[in-house]
């Protein structure tokens, strides 16, 4: 093949690849020249809204990125903070949902060996896995298969490479019927002092190539993920790669094992944008040329040109920097794991990207010109407007419902169902460190590998808060993660965000994403909780309609010993049930307001940063003096349904004299900020006076009791048929295909 | 007791053994990978569970054939213990240490949770320190542990005490036979979750005893195994 059997460049192709009139002319200046078939491929994935955060950047630097306890804010492949004794943890969530849509097994797989890989290539074991799952609604003809096979897909990834999977979240609504999200969340640990970077150092160090064979799977992947979808998506299939797991599990310990000697300078992964993108990031950090030789690229397939070369995102590789002389250190640990090991090329100090195969140059393009051009748009945006109040009748329960059915309708509703269905497809206890999993905890949590200090994690967006106030659901977001952390008594250290939204070309999806960031600043520094890593997913829009906008919060917290992190169930009959902070009934964008009321309006309820700060030192405080027995922050649903969730995953009921004459705003309100906790009844006393010392509203809501709900007018709800309302509707709305 | 854990490529529950059996014994294992041909001086080797070869073929197929598992086998003819769990238990059945199979689980999807299995037979250094019938809760989470074999050889393995553990209700019901229910996650034959050889110095099974060993994991069932073993084998 000679440079003149490339295709011709025009501008016609530049916009196939992704590329504006604006953008294309801007590489024509950049080089002085018609780019090549392949700098045009490497340019457009490189300016792609993916790899480029071009709509999104000038918000994103909005957000507050450090702290003590931050080692590493965004920009590498994860974040990194401080937990204690020089122990780093290492974390970050990322979506993976136009491939999962098109491919739900293999879209989702690849998602979490993705996610997987960013917080490995840092020099981190990884230890924890979470995802945050949005689908369309249960009716729509392609929800069950997408859950299906999304599921599948990362029990079958997440499940081999020997991580748990300890907790997430799912969501269904009709705003997702034509974009599903999958977001998944890696948590690792590493030694503060031996952490990996990818910038490149060292003018003619080796590059070297690591992992799977290079194949044509997944060219252009990044443009994809950069643009809507419409009826014709599913032709773009071939673009979704194939994960395979088990390459994965030994390039773990390969890597693992390499990161034990000193041969590494730099290493990065090759996700999004495969070759390209790692190269390009890695030289243009150290202010470095790189030039590759692509006739040494391990390839699974005959025949394959620069350009797909370039482009592929064939899974399971890494490129990495070595120390000059470590070339045979290196490889024979990659041949012990049995994977494939070559120098493809070095670094140079030109500046420019170099392409060569069969002696020819396909690529000579200078990388900071480029990377620095990448376009920064600061795109016109509409504030959401406000929702108007609810009537105060709403507040009233209807007269034709036992507050039993009204309960058992909430329960069994398909957001708030028991969604073990999925959860029991995951492995969440191997490697023998989980102490909480989905189901037990409002967080999960799992101890360092050979320690007993533990960490816990959890996931967080309302998306339909989201949609009714960008602003306030994206503070909600964060001071949920917040609580959730605090409820079993970890100390939250730092968060992961993943911005799922529509077009940003629209200026009304614009507004949803400027507001939720303006929201999820506030309440990250009003908590000290600050952003370390991120990724940005636009264009999550099929014919025109947009997805809800779904911050989705990822978070890590500490605890001293995780021993002392307290689940949700109720543990000994008699114990005191005390609500922490308090509420005004808000029930707009509720649960109850959606499914017993059938509507979807309001405002969603206020976040009072402070009073969230206060509640959640004050709950922490108690479970570190070992003053808790269960404790459950309040959510989706309100009070009812919180102190019922404790219920049932403890057998023990509650009898609730404290709600004698509620409403439905008490019952189900979702005001945040506050816990329900349970007490040892000679503890409840003491538990007071501290809350009064601190300024916190605490009341008595009853104490643990028989095996239902009681009080409040004597009607008595068993925990098994709430059980059974929340148990049956995923597996039976899955079988319901078969 | 001195204890040997096989390392394969895709082992994932390697560390889990190694803990369980470090806190029973007070002495660490040796890890022993996959290409090597010699066993040191061992009273025990554990097979740990995983995805060895990525369960590439059929799950535990090609790990039966490395290298080191010649030597496991040898080592077994002479009355070494081996334990199988989970993905080991496929492997020694693909080796051949134990009769039948262990195919996809009946609903065809992987599975994670707490079971209750019912001891069925004390006369064996893995389960002398429980009493037969008693009820243990373990973890299981595999995706094939249906495990299969012929007539003759379920009846052979009944009737000579080779049914080591039986997946059961939390009442300790197993009957009917042959059915599927709910307390059985993979639909085995017979409801077995585990199985001795002849001589009952050869346990695979299914479920994880290796993580229900401390109250950190809130369930310590498992440790009795262990402390047996340790026991027997010092």
């Amino acid at each position: 093949m000679t440079t003149a059997q490339q295709p011709a460049v025009s501008l016609e192709m530049a916009r196939e690849f992704g590329l504006s009139e604006g953008e294309y002319n801007n590489a024509l200046e950049i080089l002085g020249r018609q780019p090549t078939y392949t700098e045009l491929g490497i340019i457009s994935v490189m300016w792609s809204e993916h790899c480029s955060y071009k709509s999104s950047k000038k918000w994103l630097m909005t957000l507050p990125t450090t702290g003590p306890q931050v080692i590493c804010g965004p920009g590498e492949n994860a974040g990194v903070v401080d937990a204690g004794d020089g122990d780093a943890i290492i974390f970050k969530m990322e979506s993976h949902n136009h491939p999962s849509y098109i491919e739900p097994f293999q879209g989702a797989a690849t998602g979490v060996g993705g996610i997987l890989r960013d917080v490995f290539t840092m020099g981190a074991r990884p230890i924890a896995n979470m995802n945050a799952l949005r689908f369309g609604a249960p009716e729509h003809p392609k929800t069950r298969h997408l859950v299906s096979g999304v599921v599948a897909g990362i029990a079958h990834y997440g499940n081999c490479v020997g991580v748990p999977t300890v907790g997430g979240e799912t969501n269904f609504h009709p705003a997702y019927n034509g974009n599903i999200l999958v977001n998944a969340m890696t948590v690792g640990v590493a030694k503060a002092d031996r952490i990996f970077y990818s910038a490149a150092a060292g003018v003619g160090n080796p590059v070297v190539y690591v992992g799977s064979k290079t194949g044509r799977d997944g060219i252009h992947g990044a443009t994809m993920a950069s643009a809507e979808f419409s009826e014709d998506s599913e032709e773009k299939r071939p673009t979704v790669q194939v994960g395979d797991p088990f390459t994965e599990k030994l390039l773990i310990e390969a890597c693992l094992e390499l990161m034990e000697t000193d041969a590494i300078v730099a290493i990065q992964d090759m996700g999004a944008a495969g070759l390209t993108s790692s190269s390009v990031e890695m030289a243009g950090k150290g202010g470095l040329g790189i030039e590759l030789v692509l006739d040494d690229v391990p390839m699974r397939e005959e025949g394959m040109t620069p350009y797909e070369i370039m482009l592929s995102e064939s899974q399971e590789r890494m490129l990495i920097i070595l120390k000059p002389g470590r070339e045979e250190v290196a490889k024979a640990i990659f041949d012990k794991w049995e994977l494939d090991f070559a120098v493809i090329g070095t670094l140079t100090d030109t500046g420019k990207l170099v392409i060569k195969m069969h002696g020819q140059t396909w690529c000579d393009m200078p990388i900071a010109p480029v990377s620095n051009a990448s376009p920064l748009y600061d795109r016109p945006w509409e504030p959401t407007p406000a929702a108007a109040e609810l009537e105060d009748a709403v507040r009233v329960l209807p007269a034709d419902k036992t507050l039993g059915d009204i309960l058992e309708k909430i329960m069994a509703c398909p957001d708030q169902a028991s969604k073990r269905w999925i959860w029991e497809q995951y492995d969440s206890l191997v490697n023998g460190d989980t102490r909480f999993m989905s189901g037990q905890a409002d967080a999960g949590v799992v101890r360092l590998p050979g320690q007993s200090k533990g960490i816990a994690v959890t996931t967080d967006c309302t998306p339909r808060y989201c949609l009714a106030d960008p602003v306030r659901g994206g503070a909600q977001a964060v001071a949920e993660a917040y609580r959730n952390l605090s409820a079993v008594g970890a100390l939250p250290l730092a968060v992961t965000d993943n911005m799922n939204f529509g077009n940003p070309e629209k200026p009304r999806i614009m507004g949803q994403f400027v507001g939720a960031i303006q929201g999820m600043a506030d309440a990250c520094r009003a908590l000290d909780f600050p952003v370390v890593s991120g990724n940005v997913s636009l264009y999550n829009e099929t014919n025109g309609e947009a997805i809800l906008p779904t911050p989705a919060i990822g978070a890590v917290g500490l605890l001293p010993d995780a021993m002392i992190a307290v689940g949700i169930a109720f543990k000994n009959e008699g114990d005191t049930i005390l609500l922490v902070g308090e509420g005004t009934g808000h029930l707009g964008q509720s649960l109850y307001l959606r499914e017993i009321l059938g509507r979807e309006d309001g405002p969603p309820p206020p976040v009072d940063l402070a009073v969230e700060r206060r509640n959640g030192e004050f709950v922490r405080g108690l479970i570190a003096e070992g003053l808790v027995v269960s404790s459950h922050d309040i959510q989706d649903g309100g009070l009812l349904v919180t102190v019922a969730e404790m219920a049932m995953a403890g057998g023990i009921g509650a009898n609730l004299s404290g709600l004698d004459g509620a409403d439905a705003g008490t019952l189900f309100g979702e005001d945040q900020g506050r816990y329900v906790l349970a007490v040892r009844a000679d503890k409840a006393a003491t538990v007071q006076e501290k809350a009064k010392a601190a300024g916190v509203p605490v009341s008595v809501l009853g104490k643990t009791n028989g095996t239902a709900l009681t009080g409040r007018g004597g009607e008595a709800i068993t925990i098994a048929r709430l059980k059974a309302a929340n148990e049956a509707w995923l597996p039976g709305y899955m079988a319901a295909a078969e | 007791m001195k204890a040997a854990v096989i390392v394969f490529p895709g082992s994932n529950r390697e560390r889990d053994a190694v803990a369980a059996l470090e806190a029973a014994s007070g002495t660490k294992p040796h890890l022993v990978w996959h290409r090597d041909t010699e066993l040191p001086k061992v009273d025990l080797i554990l097979v740990p569970g995983g995805f060895s070869y990525g369960d590439y073929l059929r799950s535990g197929a090609m790990a039966a054939h490395s290298p080191i598992m010649r030597e496991v086998k040898a080592r077994a003819d002479q009355g070494v213990r081996v334990l199988g769990i989970c993905n080991g238990f496929q492997i020694i059945t693909e080796a051949g240490l134990l009769p039948g199979a262990l195919m996809r689980n009946a609903k065809l999807k992987f599975i994670c949770r707490t079971v209750h299995l019912r001891v069925e037979n004390t006369d064996s250094p893995f389960t002398a320190k429980y009493r037969k019938g008693q009820i243990v809760r373990y973890p299981v989470a595999h995706g094939d542990g249906n495990y299969w074999t012929d007539a003759e050889t379920v009846k052979r393995l009944d009737g000579e005490g080779q049914v080591a553990f039986r997946y059961v209700s939390d009442e300790g019901d197993a009957a009917p036979r042959w059915n599927r229910n709910d307390w059985n996650p993979n639909g085995s034959l017979d409801n077995i979750a585990g199985i001795f050889n002849a001589k009952r110095t050869v346990l695979g099974l299914m479920p994880h005893p290796e993580d229900a060993v401390s109250a950190f994991h809130g369930n310590t069932d498992g440790k009795p195994m262990f402390d047996g073993l340790v026991e027997a084998l010092s």
